[in-house]
């Protein structure tokens, strides 16, 4: 084991003889004035998984878009199976044998598997016409060669997330990649999912085919990959063996100090939770999705004062909606929704009313609900608290209590820049979603609805996120927390609820339930649906 | 920061200029096709609008609509309202500002020019109620809307006109009464004698103020730049945007009512076929040149309105389609300039601060 005590970078040197099907050297990409890549280096044999960890922000994936031909490089060279290589677009990189699937898929909903697959390389036929036959027959035989699973004919928009991510992986395939590179393929996964598309890598390896695995999840990396790079603010800081390393040497590198991975959190007094006022109470709610059909039927909950209920689920299962009604966005179909025990008319519910009798949100995407990016962090700060009497009177907006605010919650949550007359925009996503999370907690809410709170969000500002909520809930605010980490739901929460096909599938205490029972509950409803 | 922000904003200025700068040397090219000497006619140009009182005289008159319809149109780009329905407002808070000045007598002149004013409002806020309605209700897009409802105001007052509001042996209506008239400049400045520049120019001028006030300093313009720039974020935030954008939409039609005062009420005293001479379009223009800011606005408005006066001025040397382009390049050179300054400004914006070596998160979050 290699000391830790130094600065340098941590490299297990493997001998200079060996060649490597990747080899980035010295890499640098700027945008504007912040590097995001900064002589970042990556070696890469032929036929391992190579793990690329790192916090959001460090760079992993600006590295592999270098790569990839999507960004073009400031500085540094690559090299591809020995020979230097520079691309202007993924184009060339592809025509190298390069492919890349995203933390974002790319297919066209409208088209199936087989057109998906061949979409940009058609096979003709007489000149005009696409070969569809053909090219069914051609994807039936990658999907049985690699083991996939798909049906060639389905259309891409039924299906689930994991196939779809299968069918990144075969258009990859198809265009004869033997480089293959996954940007945390995990995030959108369950577990058991997760352990099926690491028994497709692991078959796709053995077959000879490179793999570079983008993720921040350190057990995975330690359950599937050969070797590990790990980045920290843009540079790479280590490089090392999968068989000689642990997740907390990992985590040490990923962030430049020992990490706790627990959170201090007290447990509720056995018993005790019957005995307090529940807050929020939920039943019989039905909720059309935009698509039509009943995304939430028949919903039960009861958040209870000072818990935190956490809900698990695939994503799509009636999360969103469950939100958008809690919060006055949406208006259900049918069921009633007591407040403090008021009866709330749900078809009159406005995001105002509901924001005025206490209920804070930190929105799912922060970009989108969250913040107006344009705006300072100062009128950002305040946004639905313009109308208090302190920020605002009919005529004029008060922008020295605003600042004066804003100066006090900067420092308060330590959101940095501390410049709150920046526009929020040019802050990163962790110290975005600081703002955000200061406005709602500054009003001190009988219900919090925290959605995905720490997406997208570096380790320091988690660990401060997750102090917060648990700070709030100890003050007597009832949480309800969604996210697509299983792992968050598990550590924060009181309650565990797992949602499936708009319907509480199973409620658990903190603590009984592991892990594989929460995935089996949330996946048992991806199967059933699938056939449905 | 506040140098930065000053930086951009000279930034934006001379990326302004330049894209002027830039459409009158490609008028300058097109000249030289027609074998004119572009230096002959600009020095015309110059000389006939800026260098003698009465040009700038017929700038102001010409601008003061402009800067109505265009503070109109900024309002409502502001909310995210693209309104093209300026014009067809326009026509119809003329028409009701010219029936409030013939029909009632007798009133004392600041009254009745405070109810002209006010007809030519509500004229404009009508007109824009339907497509803004049709928003709000149905989705319905209000560039087409807008679009549609110039067609139907053109023809409607038409037919008013034609059938029961001539003069006889005329096309256009009686005249307002005297009190309803607004004073022309050239009655104190005598330098801009024959120029009909009036008062409706300062009453543009408050308006400028008006929305920069309603816009930067008050919650109604905090709400409405939220429900421009994110509508998701302002309705999230208990913002009610329908309000806001129905709102919005009344009073950019209502401001766009108000640019008919400066030919009804401060020229001709009646109404007429076309006398908008297509302010509402052209205000357009102005609120994108002027970067939907009050101060930009009154510069664009000076800009078109010299271009406008300066068409009569070139008329001997060259067609006078030759402003026209000159107007319409400069519409595509800004716009083109401003994505190019935008993309220079993030660049700018994204600048290391000091004491900070975060790493900008590219993850594409």
């Amino acid at each position: 084991m290699t000391s830790l005590t130094s600065d340098e970078p941590l490299i297990i040197h493997m001998s200079d003889k060996e060649t490597f099907e990747i080899e980035l050297r010295g890499m640098s990409k700027k945008f504007g004035g912040l590097y995001a890549n900064r002589d970042a280096t990556l070696s890469v044999k032929k036929g391992e998984i190579h793990a690329l960890v790192g916090e959001n922000g460090a760079g992993k994936t600006t590295l592999m878009k270098l790569l990839y031909g999507m960004y073009r490089p400031d500085g540094g060279e690559m090299l591809l199976r020995s020979k230097q290589v520079r691309f202007d677009s993924p184009a060339g990189a592809i025509a190298a044998r390069i492919g890349m699937v995203h933390q974002h898929f790319m297919l066209v909903k409208t088209l199936t598997v087989a057109e998906n697959v061949v979409l940009g390389q058609e096979i003709v036929k007489a000149g005009i016409f696409l070969d569809s036959s053909l090219a069914e027959a051609e994807t039936a035989l990658l999907i049985k060669k690699f083991n996939l699973a798909l049906d060639p004919k389905a259309l891409a928009a039924n299906l689930s997330v994991g196939e779809q991510q299968r069918l990144e992986i075969l258009k990859i395939l198809y265009r004869k990649a033997d480089i293959l590179i996954l940007d945390e393929p995990t995030a959108v996964l369950t577990p058991q999912e997760t352990a099926g598309l690491f028994a497709i890598l692991k078959s796709l390896r053995d077959e000879g085919k490179t793999i570079v695995l983008i993720t921040h999840k350190l057990k995975e990396v330690i359950s599937i990959s050969d070797s590990v790079t790990v980045m920290r603010q843009g540079r790479t800081v280590g490089s090392v063996k999968t068989a000689g390393t642990s997740e907390s040497q990992l985590a040490q590198l990923m962030v430049g100090r020992p990490v706790v991975f627990e959170v201090g959190k007290k447990p509720l007094p056995a018993g005790e939770l019957e005995t307090r006022p529940a807050v929020l109470e939920i039943s019989g709610l039905k909720a059309r999705s935009t698509k039509g059909h009943y995304a939430l039927d028949g919903f039960e909950l009861v958040v209870k004062k000072g818990e935190i209920f956490g809900i698990a689920g695939v994503e799509g299962n009636g999360q969103s909606e469950l939100i958008e009604i809690i919060t006055g966005l949406k208006k259900p179909q049918a069921g009633t929704m007591k407040l403090n025990g008021e009866l709330l008319g749900l078809a009159n519910a406005s995001p105002r009313l509901l924001f005025d009798k206490g209920v804070a949100h930190i929105p799912e995407d922060r970009h989108k609900r969250g913040l107006v990016l344009d705006y300072s962090v100062a009128d950002n700060l305040v946004l639905g608290r313009h109308r208090e009497k302190t920020f605002s009177r009919p005529a004029l907006i008060n922008f020295d209590a605003i600042n004066d605010f804003a100066g006090k919650m900067t420092t308060a949550f330590n959101i940095q820049p501390q410049r709150f007359e920046l526009p929020a925009r040019s802050l990163s996503g962790g110290n975005q979603q600081k703002v955000v999370v200061a406005r709602e907690f500054s009003r001190q809410p009988k219900l919090l609805i925290a959605s995905q709170p720490t997406r997208g969000v570096d380790v320091g500002a988690i660990e401060f996120i997750h102090k917060k909520i648990i700070e709030a809930r100890d003050a007597g605010c009832a949480v309800l927390l969604l996210s697509a980490e299983l792992s968050e739901i598990m550590s924060l929460s009181d309650r565990i609820g797992v949602i499936y096909r708009g319907r509480v599938a199973g409620i658990f205490s903190s603590g009984e339930a592991t892990e594989e029972q929460l995935g089996l509950l949330m996946m048992s409803g991806a199967e059933k649906r699938l056939k449905a | 920061m506040a140098d930065k922000h000053f930086r951009f904003f000279l930034i934006q200025i001379g990326a302004v200029l330049l894209s002027i700068l830039a459409a009158f040397a490609v008028g300058a090219a097109l000249m030289l096709l027609i074998k004119v000497n572009p230096l002959e006619v600009y020095w015309k140009l110059f000389e006939g609008v800026l260098l003698n009182p009465y040009g700038i005289a017929q700038t102001i008159f010409k601008a003061t609509p402009l800067i109505m319809t265009g503070l109109a149109i900024a309002l409502g780009f502001k909310a995210g309202i693209f309104n093209i329905g300026a014009e067809g407002q326009m026509i119809v808070g003329g028409f009701f500002c010219a029936y409030a000045g013939f029909s009632l007598h007798g009133l004392p002149p600041a009254l009745h020019i405070v109810i002209c004013a006010a007809a030519a409002f509500a004229g404009g806020l009508a007109w824009a109620a339907i497509p803004a309605v049709l928003r709000v209700k149905t989705g319905a897009h209000e560039v087409i809307t807008t679009i549609m409802m110039n067609f139907i105001a053109l023809a409607l007052t038409n037919y008013f006109i034609t059938y029961y509001f001539h003069l006889p042996e005329t096309v256009h209506t009686q005249l307002i009464a005297p009190a309803a008239g607004l004073a022309r400049m050239d009655s104190f400045v005598h330098a801009f004698r024959g120029s009909p520049a009036n008062m409706a120019f300062f009453i543009a001028l408050a308006l400028s103020a008006c929305v920069w006030w309603a816009l930067w300093k008050t919650p109604y313009g905090y709400e409405t730049r939220a429900v421009g720039l994110s509508p998701f974020a302002a309705e999230t935030a208990g913002i009610n945007i329908k309000k806001n954008l129905l709102f919005t939409f009344l009073l950019s039609g209502g401001l766009s009512g108000l640019a008919a005062m400066n030919f009804i009420m401060g020229y001709k005293h009646y109404f007429e076929e076309g006398f908008s001479q297509g302010s509402g379009f052209m205000g357009i223009a102005v609120a994108l040149v002027g970067q939907n800011h009050p101060i930009g606005i009154i510069l664009a408005a000076f800009l078109f309105g010299a271009l406008s006066h300066g068409t009569l001025v070139i008329n001997a040397l060259v067609p006078k389609d030759i402003i026209q382009i000159l107007q319409a390049l400069v519409i595509i050179f800004v716009i083109s300039s401003n994505l190019a300054v935008r993309k220079f400004y993030s660049a700018v914006d994204s600048t290391p601060k000091a004491g900070q070596a975060k790493v900008k998160d590219q993850d594409g979050k």
